[in-house]
């Protein structure tokens, strides 16, 4: 074999490994798609996306309680992992000295590491019981899953608006320094400002993050399918709603989570294409963030 | 920059800008402090719950009773398996797709088409891929609930973080070594095998180990995969069950919460040790680095 004609033959199988994430991506759309198709189509998409009782053995899909229970559980998560992780991330990137902050790195790589059944396991044993001694009910709530998904999004927020903080070109520091502005002024006036399109990318990740986590939230949620009434009610998410039945599921039982599958894909397609026009937009490169 | 002189004068009338930069600084210290706690209590807690069980027989038996006592040998097998068959299979693809965005085709539409595949695939929520994985590789390829179906969806969740990382590193490998290389005459593929892998394996390796951590934690994934069973896998067509699927039957069925502890613990030291490895292993290359400079 010739050289260039070994070259072409490399190339192209490079060619397909390139492409092969994509051709698995369609895969994925097709097989969720297509199971969950007969949910839509059968049953009604309104009625199945609004309907709000869930009753597999009477044949009654209604999922609108575990979209709502999605939202509740990661908007609360948002609330507590937001303030923290933004100033855990400003006092990484511009507050703390070299050594505090070649400490925390790690410390935050690992947090992204443990597995989340042991964030759900922790909840389970230490988040639950406390709920439930102070506030009463059960313990299983929205209030214990957003507790655990808040730090479970804590590394994702924290690494990614950490990166776009670094990004700010420094002479926009010195030159606010030469004014004879604070540190703190500096920061709350020209840093965070010039780095909010990598911070706003950060908390989309993170959200799509919680949206997405299943067995932790299964662990400390309560899984009750209604709308909840208050914080420390249980309730039921997208994902905890398919990995709770899917295992006994059959007919249009096994197409109504499949459904829900399709319903949670568009939501994080949704998610992930914010994060693409907010970063086309701005010009920006954020490195590590991935939902 | 007027605005910041403004607010300079504004804020020395309202609190002087020195108190407020002390309230901030402590402001900023204690949300440190604070990430670092709940690290060490999150893992202080889960290994000293399940340090009691953390012994070599708890290792190295065979679970008793669906574990409510016994030890946890066929789930640590099940997840040696479904990770290695993860990475075995994801690494070649990933490093490939990687080598021909960095080398064979740096701009235009494949390359941005790509790195939007690598950001989908790395966004699917998990239970979307456990979703997928047994409709597609445990019915339609007829795979069955096995290491081998868990391993495969594993594969394709571990593509995109080893491609990620794989491609920022192929990328930075300066280009005074390839221009080295094509001056001596050689081809972009002996570049690419001669010089650019070899320069950048310390941080291929790296995406690996990354992508291996994802594999080895997840259970959502692989729960309807893998057939949940507590048996150890001897073939990669064996039903198995992967340590954190073990961990979460066990927590919330009830079975027995002093073996999940154990099980919690072996995971989280597990994860630990990949974390330090790899930390050092990047720190020492990084060093190495900069000493040849």
């Amino acid at each position: 074999m010739t050289n260039s004609t070994e070259e072409t033959g490399i190339k192209s199988i490079l060619l397909i490994t390139a492409l092969f994430s994509i051709f698995v991506i369609f895969l994925i759309m097709a097989f969720i798609f297509v199971e969950g198709w007969p949910a839509f189509a059968d049953y009604g998409f309104f009625k199945f996306l609004l309907g709000l009782k869930w009753d597999p053995n009477n044949n009654i899909f209604g999922v609108f309680p575990m979209i709502v229970g999605s939202l509740y559980v990661t908007f609360f998560a948002l609330l507590l992992a937001v303030p923290l992780s933004l100033l855990c991330a400003i006092f990484m990137a511009e507050v703390a000295p070299n050594n505090i902050r070649k400490f925390l790195k790690p410390v935050i790589e690992t947090l992204a590491g443990i597995p989340s059944v042991v964030y759900g396991f922790f909840g389970l044993m230490v988040i639950v019981p406390r709920v439930r001694t102070t506030f009463g009910g059960t313990g299983f709530s929205i209030f214990a899953s957003g507790i655990i998904l808040a730090i479970m999004i804590l590394p994702t927020i924290i690494s990614v608006s950490q990166d776009s903080l670094k990004a700010v070109p420094n002479s926009y520091r010195e030159a606010s320094y030469g004014l004879g502005a604070t540190n703190w002024q500096t920061i709350r006036k020209i840093i965070f400002p010039a780095a909010l399109p990598g911070i706003v990318t950060g908390i989309i990740l993170g959200m799509g993050r919680a949206i997405g986590e299943t067995l932790a939230v299964i662990m400390v949620a309560g899984n009750v399918s209604q709308i909840p009434s208050s914080i420390f009610a249980p309730v039921r998410t997208l994902t905890s709603n398919i990995a709770l039945e899917m295992g006994y599921a059959t007919g249009l039982h096994y197409n109504a989570l499949f459904a829900t599958g399709v319903i949670l894909f568009i939501v994080i397609m949704i998610l992930l294409l914010i994060t693409n026009y907010v970063q086309r937009k701005y010009k920006m490169d954020v490195g590590g963030g991935t939902l | 920059m007027n605005s910041v002189k403004e607010e300079i004068e504004k804020s020395g009338s309202k609190m002087s800008s020195k108190t407020s930069q002390k309230i901030m600084n402590v402001v900023f210290v204690f949300s440190g402090i604070l990430t670092l706690l709940i690290l060490i209590v999150i893992i202080g807690y889960i290994v000293i719950k399940g340090l009691p069980s953390l012994n070599l027989n708890f290792l190295l038996s065979n679970p008793i009773d669906s574990g409510k006592s016994g030890g946890i040998f066929p789930m640590i097998i099940s997840s040696l398996y479904v990770t290695a068959i993860a990475v075995v299979i994801a690494t070649p693809l990933a490093v490939g797709a990687a080598i021909y965005i960095s080398e064979y085709s740096s701009k235009g539409k494949i390359v941005d088409i790509v790195r939007f595949g690598a950001q989908i695939l790395a966004s699917i929520p998990s239970i979307i891929f456990g979703l997928f994985g047994l409709q597609f590789f445990v019915i339609s390829l007829n795979l069955g609930y096995s290491v081998l179906s868990g391993g495969l969806v594993l594969a394709i969740m571990a593509l995109p973080t080893i491609f990620q990382v794989a491609e920022v590193t192929l990328s930075s490998v300066p280009s005074l070594y390839k221009e080295g290389s094509y001056g001596l005459g050689a081809t972009k593929w002996q570049t690419v095998v001669g010089v650019i892998l070899p320069a950048a394996i310390p941080g291929i390796i790296t995406g690996v180990i990354l992508g291996l951590t994802r594999a080895i934690s997840e259970a959502a994934a692989v729960m309807f995969c893998v057939g949940s069973a507590i048996t150890t896998p001897i073939f990669i067509t064996d039903p198995g069950r992967p340590l954190p699927l073990h961990l979460y039957v066990l927590a919330t069925e009830g079975v027995s919460m002093q073996n999940a502890f154990g099980t919690a613990a072996v995971l989280v030291v597990i994860v630990l040790a990949i974390t330090f490895i790899t930390n050092y292993l990047v720190n020492r290359y990084q060093e190495k680095m900069m000493g040849e400079r």
